[in-house]
C-alpha cells in the first residue's frame, strides 16, 4: 500500500490526535492494525473508509471507550486513556450515532449529559445548553421528549451534546446523518466556524463529497489499515490522472491508445452511457509523472488525429478524492447526496 | 459535588421513568387489594392466609406488616431486578452509556452513583408497601394499640415507628440483591437479560433456602434472613437479626460490587 508518511513529521505537540501503533484485536479478527493518525492542531480531519474499516473502532480507543490491543494514543498532548479526567472534559464527541433516554426532553438530555462531567460548571448549565440547543437549530424543540423528535433532530441534538462546552477538539462520527441537504448544509457550517474558533474537528464519514467539501485534511482506512492520509491537496494529487476522450471512432482510438501503452476503460455502459450523438466516451489513466515511454497528452491527441480519429472532445482530469480512495481500498464509495 | 450532582442526574432520570413509577405503584397495590379484601369478607379465620391477615380487621396497621410479608418473597426482588439490573445494561442498552463516558463521567463514579440510585429505590419499594399500608389500614379499620411478641403492648404511633423499622429491615436485606443486579448488569447490553438474571438469583437463592439438605449453605444465602424481622417486633427490640441481617448484605455488596468494579472499569464499551 502507498501509505504518505503521517502529515510532513509534524512535532507532537502540533497534533491534536496522534496514535502510534494503534491496534485492536476483536478475537482472531483485527479490527484496528497499526494505524499512525497524524491529526494537526487546528485542522478540519476527514476520516474516511468504508463500513467496518475500523474508523468507530479508533474513535473509541481515542475516547477511551475501548482499550487498545497494542500501540498508544494521544489526544490533545496527553496520553489516553491515563489522562482521560483532563482530556475528555475538552472533547465534544458524537459516537456512532446519537444516544438519548426516548423519556426526557432535549434539554433534559442535554443537562444529564452535562451533569456527568466533572468540570462542567453546574452555575451556567442550563444557559450552556440552551445555548447548543440554539447553534443546532432545536431551541423550538427542547421541551419535546427525544421519542417524539425525528432522526435528523436526534442528529441535531448529538451535535449540540458535542457542544455544550467550549471545546479544542471535536469527533463527529457520520455528523449529517439522517440530515436533509439543508440540515446537511447547516452542519458543514457549523464546522467551518467551529473550525474557525480554533478547535480541530474530526470527522468520520462515508460521504466522499461531503468531506471533500469541508476538510483541510484527511485520512483513508482499508480493513482496519491506515491507507493514506495528509492535506487534502497532497491525496488529490497522488490520485492518478487519466485522459477523458470524446469520439465516434472508438475502435480506432482504442488501438492507437494501445499501441502508446495507454490502456484505455471502454466506453459505453461502463462509463454512465457516454453513447451519444457525439461518440462515445474513452478513459485512459495516464503514467504518473514522467514515466518512460508515457506519452505526453499532445502527444496522443496528434498520434490520434494523425490516424484518422476523429477528435471531438478531449481532456486531462485531475484524479479525484473518489478515484485515490477507490485505487487505495479497491472498494466503491457511497457518494450520494 | 459534582459526584452528587451525577447522583441527583440519576435519580431525576430513574424517577422521572413511567415504569419507575408503575413498580411503585404495583407495590402499592398490594395492601390496598389485601386491605379492601379484608374489609369487603365477614371475618378472616385465623391460622389462614398471610401472617397477620386475621388482625386487620382488629387494627390497620397490620394490613402494612401483612402487604411486606407478601411482598418479600417475589414481589420486592422483581422490582430491584428490574432497577438494578437496568443500571448500566440499560445506558447500554440505549447508547447513552457511552455518552456518560465520554463526558467524561469516570466509571468508577458512574458505577457508584448507578449503585447509589438502585439503593434509593430499594429503600423506597419497602417504605411504599408500608405507608400505603398504614394509610389503607388506617383508612378502612380502627388503629390502636397493639399487642407485640412479646407480650407487651404499644400505642399506635410507636407501632407506625416499627412499621417503618421492618421496611428499613427490607431495605437492607435488598441492598445484597441489588449489588447483584449491578453486576449482572456490567455483563451485558441487554438489561431484560441481567434483570432476569438477577431475579433468577433470588429465586433458586429462596428454593436453596427451603431444601433441608442444603442446610450448610443457608447462613450464606443473602435471602436466608429476609423474613427474620420478627425481632423488630418484641420489647425491647432485639436488634440481632438486624444487626446479622446488615452484615449478610454486606458480604454480598463488597463481593459483588467488587466484581461489578472489576469488570466495568476493565470492560469495553462498544454498544
Amino acid at each position: 500500500m502507498t501509505a504518505l508518511p503521517p502529515s510532513a513529521e509534524l512535532p507532537s505537540a502540533e497534533l491534536s490526535i496522534e496514535t502510534r501503533g494503534l491496534s485492536k484485536r476483536f478475537g482472531r479478527q483485527m479490527a484496528v492494525d497499526g494505524v499512525d493518525l497524524a491529526v494537526p492542531r487546528g485542522s478540519v480531519f476527514g476520516f474516511l473508509g468504508p463500513n467496518g474499516s475500523g474508523k468507530t473502532t479508533t474513535i473509541r480507543i481515542m475516547l477511551g471507550l475501548a482499550a487498545a490491543s497494542s500501540g498508544s494514543v494521544r489526544v490533545l498532548g496527553e496520553e489516553m486513556p491515563r489522562q482521560l479526567r483532563t482530556v475528555l472534559p475538552r472533547v465534544g464527541a458524537l459516537v456512532e450515532g446519537p444516544a438519548f433516554y426516548p423519556f426526557l426532553s432535549g434539554a433534559a438530555n442535554l443537562l444529564r449529559f452535562d451533569a456527568a462531567d466533572p468540570e462542567a460548571p453546574a452555575g451556567t448549565r442550563r444557559a450552556r445548553v440552551r445555548t447548543a440547543l440554539e447553534r443546532v437549530g432545536l431551541a423550538h424543540a427542547a421541551d419535546k421528549k427525544v421519542r417524539a423528535y425525528s432522526l435528523g433532530m436526534k442528529q441535531r441534538l448529538g451535535i449540540a451534546n458535542a457542544l455544550l462546552a467550549p471545546r479544542e477538539l471535536l469527533v463527529l462520527d457520520e455528523p449529517t446523518n439522517g440530515l436533509d441537504p439543508q440540515g446537511t448544509r447547516e452542519v458543514r457550517h457549523l464546522v467551518r466556524s467551529l473550525a474557525a474558533d480554533g478547535a480541530t474537528v474530526f470527522v468520520s464519514s462515508h460521504l466522499l463529497a461531503e468531506v471533500e467539501q469541508i476538510c483541510t485534511h484527511a485520512a483513508i482506512m482499508s480493513a482496519g489499515r491506515l491507507v493514506a492520509q495528509g492535506p487534502l491537496a497532497e491525496l488529490r494529487q497522488a490520485g492518478q490522472s487519466r485522459v477523458r476522450l470524446l469520439t465516434p471512432d472508438a475502435g480506432a482510438a482504442a488501438r492507437v491508445m494501445a499501441g502508446l501503452g495507454l490502456t484505455p476503460d471502454g466506453g459505453g455502459i461502463s462509463n454512465g452511457g457516454s453513447a451519444g450523438t457525439w461518440g462515445e466516451v474513452l478513459y485512459a489513466p495516464l503514467p504518473a509523472g514522467s514515466a518512460a515511454g508515457a506519452p505526453s497528452p499532445e502527444e496522443l491527441v496528434a498520434a490520434l488525429v494523425a490516424a484518422d480519429v476523429r477528435v471531438r472532445g478531449f481532456a486531462v482530469e485531475q484524479g479525484s478524492l473518489e478515484d485515490r480512495f477507490v485505487e487505495l481500498t479497491g472498494e466503491g464509495f457511497d457518494v450520494a447526496q | 459535588m459534582p459526584g452528587l450532582r451525577l447522583l441527583g442526574s440519576e435519580l431525576g432520570v430513574l424517577f422521572r421513568r413511567r415504569r419507575t413509577w408503575a413498580m411503585l405503584l404495583a407495590l402499592a397495590a398490594i395492601p390496598v387489594l389485601i386491605a379492601v379484601a379484608v374489609r369487603l369478607s365477614s371475618a378472616v379465620p385465623p391460622g389462614r392466609g398471610p401472617a397477620f391477615l386475621d388482625r386487620i380487621s382488629q387494627n390497620g396497621l397490620f394490613a402494612g406488616v401483612t402487604a411486606m410479608l407478601v411482598a418479600v418473597p417475589l414481589f420486592l426482588p422483581l422490582t430491584i431486578g428490574v432497577v438494578a439490573g437496568d443500571t448500566v445494561a440499560g445506558e447500554a442498552g440505549l447508547g447513552t452509556l457511552r455518552y456518560l463516558l465520554a463526558a467524561p463521567a469516570g466509571r468508577g463514579r458512574l458505577l457508584v452513583v448507578k449503585f447509589a440510585g438502585a439503593v434509593v429505590f430499594a429503600v423506597a419499594a419497602p417504605f411504599t408497601v408500608a405507608l400505603v399500608g398504614a394509610g389503607i389500614g388506617a383508612a378502612l379499620f380502627p388503629v390502636g394499640p397493639v399487642t407485640l411478641l412479646s407480650g407487651d403492648s404499644i400505642g399506635a404511633a410507636e407501632a407506625l415507628a416499627r412499621l417503618l423499622l421492618i421496611a428499613a429491615y427490607l431495605a437492607v436485606s435488598l441492598v445484597g440483591l441489588s449489588a447483584i443486579g449491578l453486576f449482572m448488569s456490567t455483563l451485558t447490553d441487554v438489561p431484560v437479560g441481567a434483570m432476569a438474571a438477577t431475579v433468577v438469583f433470588a429465586v433458586v437463592s429462596q428454593v436453596a433456602d427451603a431444601l433441608p439438605q442444603l442446610e450448610w449453605l443457608h447462613p450464606w444465602l443473602f435471602t436466608h434472613r429476609w423474613l427474620d424481622f420478627a425481632d423488630l417486633l418484641r420489647q425491647p427490640i432485639v436488634w440481632d437479626s438486624f444487626a446479622a441481617n446488615a452484615l449478610l448484605q454486606g458480604g454480598y455488596l463488597a463481593v459483588f460490587g467488587a466484581l461489578a468494579y472489576a469488570r466495568f472499569t476493565t470492560k469495553d464499551v462498544l454498544s
